[in-house]
């Protein structure tokens, strides 16, 4: 079924510039691997080595974070919207000085 | 030499430096939001956000992916790009740390504020490089508040803050310039 995965602004530039990218997929997983098998570039920023999605990355279908619905294996319908959230996190270290 | 550079206005700077100051000795952070085009990258408009990292709020900020679908959101009902997020370093240079660099992604600009016993005292911008390996500076340019498409009201939001602090954090006098 035709979904539609919404592209963050740090990842256009890996995605053809666009902003949101159509394509068939029935799982969350499917639609990932379609999307980075059309986009290469995308992969390193989307999955660790080991293949699994990184921890930086959170995904929504809809309003709802995959991590409580069935995760990669969430089922997807004709229409629904897939979002990539970027993890935003960082601050001045542990010893205050340098890191 | 560097070769990105960053215009915001300086109300907008002493902003975040204010922002900074307000929660110190804690990290603040927010969005930041305006246009990225041939004309260069401009932030029009600050979405202050509060620090979610509650255990270790002096040396650590972090955002839920809530906090940053309302900052996409909010970019795209007014017409801007979430050109990236400022944060403070309460006592600590305005550099990225190692922890910095392992959370941030490439394309966003990172401004951070140094706060030294409750006072901004230095702004930098960076941006990741695209392998992350290290950051590149990105020079910040002052402008004036200059657009007048941008100078209206602050955003309506629909979606509700997730905490009472939210709420006064996105007030409009926070948000518009």
């Amino acid at each position: 079924m035709s979904v539609k995965v919404i592209i963050p602004t740090p990842l256009r530039a890996y995605a053809g510039k666009q902003d949101t990218v159509e394509l068939q997929a029935s799982t969350v997983g499917e639609a990932l691997t379609t999307l980075t098998a059309r986009f290469q570039d995308l992969k390193r920023h989307l999955f660790a080595d080991d293949g699994r999605l990184r921890s930086f990355v959170n995904v929504y279908v809809n309003d709802e974070d995959i991590r409580y619905l069935q995760k990669d294996a969430t089922p997807l319908k004709q229409g629904d919207t897939v979002s990539i959230v970027p993890s935003i996190a960082g601050g001045r270290g542990f010893n205050g000085n340098q890191n | 030499m560097s070769r990105h550079v960053l215009k915001i206005s300086e109300e907008l700077l002493s902003r975040i430096g204010g922002h900074g100051a307000e929660t110190y000795p804690h990290e603040c952070c927010g969005a930041l939001l305006g246009a990225d085009g041939e004309a260069g990258r401009e932030v029009v408009k600050l979405l202050p956000l509060p620090n979610r990292r509650h255990d270790s709020p002096r040396n650590r900020f972090e955002l839920s992916p809530d906090d940053v679908r309302l900052a996409e959101k909010t970019a795209r009902e007014t017409g801007l790009d979430l050109l990236g997020w400022y944060h403070s370093h309460p006592d600590a240079p305005a550099r990225p740390s190692e922890f910095d660099r392992a959370h941030a992604w490439p394309w966003y600009s990172y401004i951070i504020v140094s706060v030294r016993g409750g006072q901004p005292v230095e702004t930098n911008s960076w941006r990741l490089q695209d392998d992350r390996s290290a950051y590149d500076s990105e020079a910040i340019q002052a402008v004036r508040a200059s657009d007048p498409m941008f100078a209206g009201a602050a955003p309506h939001h629909s979606v509700p803050p997730a905490e009472e602090e939210a709420d006064q954090l996105r007030s409009d006098e926070c948000l518009s310039r």
